[in-house]
């Protein structure tokens, strides 16, 4: 009670006078099974008995969290930014120090604290521009790249720009089903409208056109349809996507004014000799007007073979756009500063050491190293899923993560609807208590009625995933056993 | 349209022309068809005149004649770019945290090490390379927390304060929480004039309203309840007000809230039902003789009930005090008495967009939890940290100083932050031809200014001002004698233009 007697008045902010669209959000990552996760690990730390020894974190695409080493080349260029007297050691090879410099000096200021300019530093955007050149064959125009803060948050500004004014249907967003779960939560926030078109499980998980125009027409009453997202390599589905496939996309966007937002972020990770081929890359060899279709790329620091997921470093570039979008863009970021670090970051992912540098050797041993060992553990949990009854699992060619199919025995779904939960949560939460085996429900990403599945990535250590093979499958047989 | 094109970089369309054609209409995104409070964006720091003094320093290199030899940059509170010199201990330790090989070398003091180890094992991975979690590490939160209850002298739970991507991230994060639903009336942000420009981009940018009240220049730009009032009233009709935005110590104005300016303000916004997001990020830049920064949480709570219980959202970040860090991009904030279910609504919005970056919250580490006394650093640090702020109350003086020297400027003391704001006298000539050019009074002085000297300064138009007044923002930061140059060479300018145009 007040001193003075007065009762204290009601808050200014409550559910009722926040920002409504808010309330809507679900984030779908969160929920019973992480949390259920932070509890059996607490309760390893206080010595509880388990069937397991430690909670194996498979739920996100986090590399460094699950043991994965830096690029020593990439952390050496950030160390001698933020810590210039290095610049007179030995210790350090002249090609870092050469970039470091070249960074530096890109900056407002000589000095990691200083601010960059809109967009991000220029030698960072040039350094990009050659690379997608470098990837695609096509010319890329620095000004037409923005660094962002990492792909997520490019995602949401993507998603803002292309929003519809006071009075108008919102704007209809076209997403991935499965796909990565945060462009509903983008969608929900800046209330926009959701269109969610199904991938094709059958066609390992390609675009299917004649879903796309199903999804289209149902949403043409309720919105204004703008932006067709397309995740490749796919998140969660870890499939690459034919250049066939991605020209019936590209044909269906121009032909029903879509811009398309292309979430590339997983562009190195594709294994088995996959090819990946960058919307870029399709719309500009394809005849006209579709080499015209309006198109923005994301690709970012986190993933990939640097994985650098803390540092924020990521970039979006914008193709065939009018001039008035690159100035919108360009509003936007003037009051968005970039990190210096998330720009460094990203510089090493798009000009890294070449032959002849003195770090070329190392930074190639780092990076095949990792490579070739997600190569190996996409490998072994394809031939895990498959190996076992009542699961299927198409062959991880691409990004970090494997998305098999659970068939789950009809009693077991009536029990996970008893319990108000989703079939396939219902199994992850039972997987985690019985092998601590972390992974996140299909249903979080979306997928049709009747099916379920569940996605891993394939970044736990090679021994963590020896004993855990063996554990899953007694998991599983025993599951079915129990439910059938 | 045309007030768009006039807001827009000539170079930049002129520049737009890719694959060397003229890209066709029918586009999908065109000029009615981008989300229109995009277009909206407005950030006076860097538009058109940063822009002019770019392409004169191309020139000034390229040998083309100028009554100057260099470009004096005084538009933005960049400390590093005027050659501030960055804190040994806060590198150290984010160099550590970077690349951990260092840790075995002896060339790095134990507090450092300490620091950077204890950080790292509250990552996942011992890295700061993989997400941590989306309010900031954890222990990071409890240095902050702690340096906030040394500085307030009152309790701070760490569970309150979220890192962010400078303060300006957690300033738009705040803002967007505030909006209401499409089709109803707009929220109202209360928001300082002459103020940063970042508010009025970012309500713009959100669609909210914004609700501007006038800082009293008579009275050492304090907050003036009266107009506070005023500006309220007026805009109950076209929106619901929910927010009021101090910017204390003030930017552009430098001043430093008294305790009882703020006591007032504070019982302003709790009679009108308002949440106070107070902008303290300049809280260690404070100059004047005898002054202290007192943090609206610290006020606020000392008053007691009701005022301790009201919400309020403070902000600071490394980018400005001592530090001056702008590029990595550290800083939080703190909410206080916020209701359960926004708090949680708060921390699942934040959740969406994964993390801060970690070298950012590593920098506002070493802010929050610098060396103390005993350790090995403590003594450089604390040298390196008085040098920098001693050095910048000189300069905050001198400037005061000699503005006020000058016939026909007058200026408020530099209390705080790192600019200062003076008034300038534009003579009615001036003023017509800046009309017919299509230019605010005072941005056609700066450009004068600039293409004469170069200096390059933010007409006071970029931050709003009375109207009929006319200001420019200068920032305190080049080196000393750099600043003393430039006041010599603006005095001149000055006395020069109000001849050419009376």
């Amino acid at each position: 009670m007040a001193n003075n007697g007065a009762t204290p008045k009601a808050k200014a902010l409550t559910r009722q006078t926040m920002n409504p669209y808010f309330l809507k959000i679900v984030h779908p990552m969160r929920g019973p099974i992480l949390n259920r996760s932070l509890e059996l690990q607490r309760e390893l730390v206080q010595g509880v008995k388990k069937p397991f020894n430690k909670v194996i974190q498979a739920n996100d695409g986090d590399s460094q969290a699950q043991g994965q080493k830096p690029l020593t080349f990439l952390r050496q260029m950030l160390m001698l930014c933020t810590n210039p007297a290095l610049f007179d050691s030995d210790d350090f090879p002249e090609d870092a120090k050469c970039r470091a410099n070249r960074m530096l000096s890109g900056f407002c200021g000589p000095s990691i604290g200083c601010y960059t300019d809109d967009g991000g530093t220029e030698a960072l955007r040039r350094d990009v521009a050659a690379f997608i050149q470098r990837r695609d064959g096509f010319a890329s125009d620095f000004r037409s790249i923005f660094f962002v803060a990492g792909a997520t948050e490019a995602m949401e500004d993507v998603i803002q720009l292309v929003l519809t004014g006071p009075g108008e249907k919102p704007a209809g967003i076209m997403v991935p089903w499965p796909g990565y779960p945060l462009y509903s939560a983008f969608i929900d926030k800046l209330g926009a409208y959701q269109i969610g078109y199904y991938l094709d499980e059958d066609r390992n998980w390609g675009i299917d056109v004649a879903e796309l125009q199903r999804a289209l027409s149902e949403a043409k009453g309720n919105s204004v349809p703008r932006l067709l997202c397309v995740i490749n390599p796919g998140n969660p589905t870890g499939q690459v996507l034919s250049m066939e496939n991605m020209k019936e996309a590209i044909r269906f966007a121009h032909d029903h004014r879509l811009v398309i937002l292309a979430d590339e972020v997983y562009q190195e990770n594709v294994y088995f000799g996959t090819e990946f081929h960058s919307f870029k890359k399709v719309v500009s060899t394809m005849e006209p007007p579709y080499c015209n279709t309006e198109l923005v790329s994301i690709h970012s620091a986190s993933k990939g073979c640097v994985g650098e997921c803390g540092l924020r470093g990521g970039y979006i570039e914008l193709v065939n756009f009018e001039p008035i979008v690159y100035e919108a863009v360009m509003n936007l970021y003037s009051t968005k500063d970039g990190s210096t670090t998330g720009q460094i970051a990203m510089d090493v992912v798009v000009n890294p050491p070449t032959p002849g540098e003195p770090s070329y050797e190392r930074f190639m041993q780092e990076k095949m190293a990792i490579f070739v060992s997600h190569e190996k553990r996409a490998e072994l949990f394809t031939q895990l899923f498959n190996s076992v009854e009542g699961i299927q699992c198409p062959r991880t060619t691409g990004a970090l993560y494997a998305f098999p199919r659970v068939f789950i025995p009809e009693r077991a779904v009536a029990e996970a609807q008893k319990l108000g939960m989703e079939p396939d949560a219902f199994y992850c939460l039972r997987l985690l208590e019985e092998t601590g085996f972390f992974v996140v429900p299909g249903s979080a990403f979306g997928q049709r009625q009747g099916r379920y599945h569940f996605r891993t990535t394939i970044l736990p250590p090679m021994d963590v995933l020896r004993e855990l093979v063996a554990r899953f499958r007694v998991f599983h047989v025993t599951f079915l056993e129990q439910w059938k | 349209m045309l007030k768009i094109l006039q807001r827009v970089n000539l170079r930049w369309r002129h520049a737009i022309q890719l694959n060397g054609k003229r890209l066709k209409s029918g586009k999908v995104l065109t000029l009615s068809t981008v989300n229109p409070l995009v277009k909206e964006v407005q950030y006076a720091v860097r538009g058109p005149i940063v822009i002019r003094a770019a392409e004169i320093e191309v020139e000034l290199q390229k040998g083309v004649k100028k009554p100057f030899n260099e470009v004096i940059r005084a538009n933005i509170g960049d400390c590093h770019a005027t050659g501030q010199v960055p804190l040994t201990f806060l590198r150290q330790v984010v160099a550590l945290c970077t690349y951990q090989e260092l840790l075995k070398s002896p060339d790095f003091p134990d507090d450092a090490k300490d620091r950077a180890r204890r950080v790292l094992a509250s990552t996942r991975g011992s890295s700061i390379g993989s997400y941590s979690d989306s309010p900031g590490l954890e222990v990071i939160r409890r240095d902050v927390a702690a340096y906030i209850e040394r500085r307030d002298g009152h309790p701070c739970d760490y569970m309150n304060i979220f890192l962010s991507a400078g303060a300006s991230e957690a300033i738009r994060t705040v803002m967007n929480l505030l909006l209401t639903a499409a089709g109803a009336k707009p929220a109202g942000i209360m928001i300082p004039i002459p103020q940063y420009p970042l508010y009025s981009a970012t309500i713009a940018e959100f669609g909210a309203c914004q609700v501007s009240y006038y800082l009293d220049e008579e009275n050492k730009w304090a907050l003036d309840t009266n107009e506070l009032k005023r500006s309220l009233e007026e805009a109950k009709e076209r929106c619901t007000p929910r927010a009021l935005c101090v910017i204390n110590p003030g930017n552009p104005t430098g001043q430093l809230l008294s305790l009882e300016n703020m006591q007032k303000v504070i019982k302003f916004a709790y009679e009108n039902h308002l949440i106070i997001l107070a902008d303290e990020v300049y809280q260690d830049n404070v100059y004047g003789e005898g002054e202290r920064f007192y943090s609206f949480k610290k006020v606020m709570t000392e008053m007691g009930a009701p005022y301790s219980k009201m919400e309020l959202i403070s902000f600071h970040s490394t980018s400005k005090g001592y530090m001056g860090e702008c590029g990595f991009r550290g800083g939080y904030m703190e909410a206080v008495n916020i209701d359960k279910g926004v708090y949680d609504q708060l921390n699942k919005l934040i959740s969406v967009r994964l993390c801060p970056t970690v070298s950012g919250q590593v920098a506002m580490d070493c802010v929050a939890n610098p060396p103390t006394e005993g350790e090995p650093s403590y003594e450089s640090f604390m040298k390196e940290k008085t040098y920098v702020l001693d050095s910048l109350k000189t300069r905050a003086k001198m400037v005061t100083e000699l503005f006020n020297s000058i016939e026909g400027v007058q200026c408020n003391p530099v209390m705080g932050a790192m600019y200062a704001f003076p008034r300038i006298t534009i003579p009615e000539k001036a003023i017509e031809e800046a009309k017919k050019r299509g230019q605010a009074p005072d941005a056609f002085y700066c450009f004068e200014l600039l293409e004469e000297t170069g200096i390059c300064v933010v007409p006071g138009s970029g931050f709003g001002q009375r109207p009929g007044t006319y200001h420019f923002r200068t920032t305190i930061l080049p080196p000393t004698e750099k600043i003393k140059e430039l006041l010599t060479r603006f005095k001149e300018f000055h006395v020069k233009f109000t001849k050419k145009w009376e």
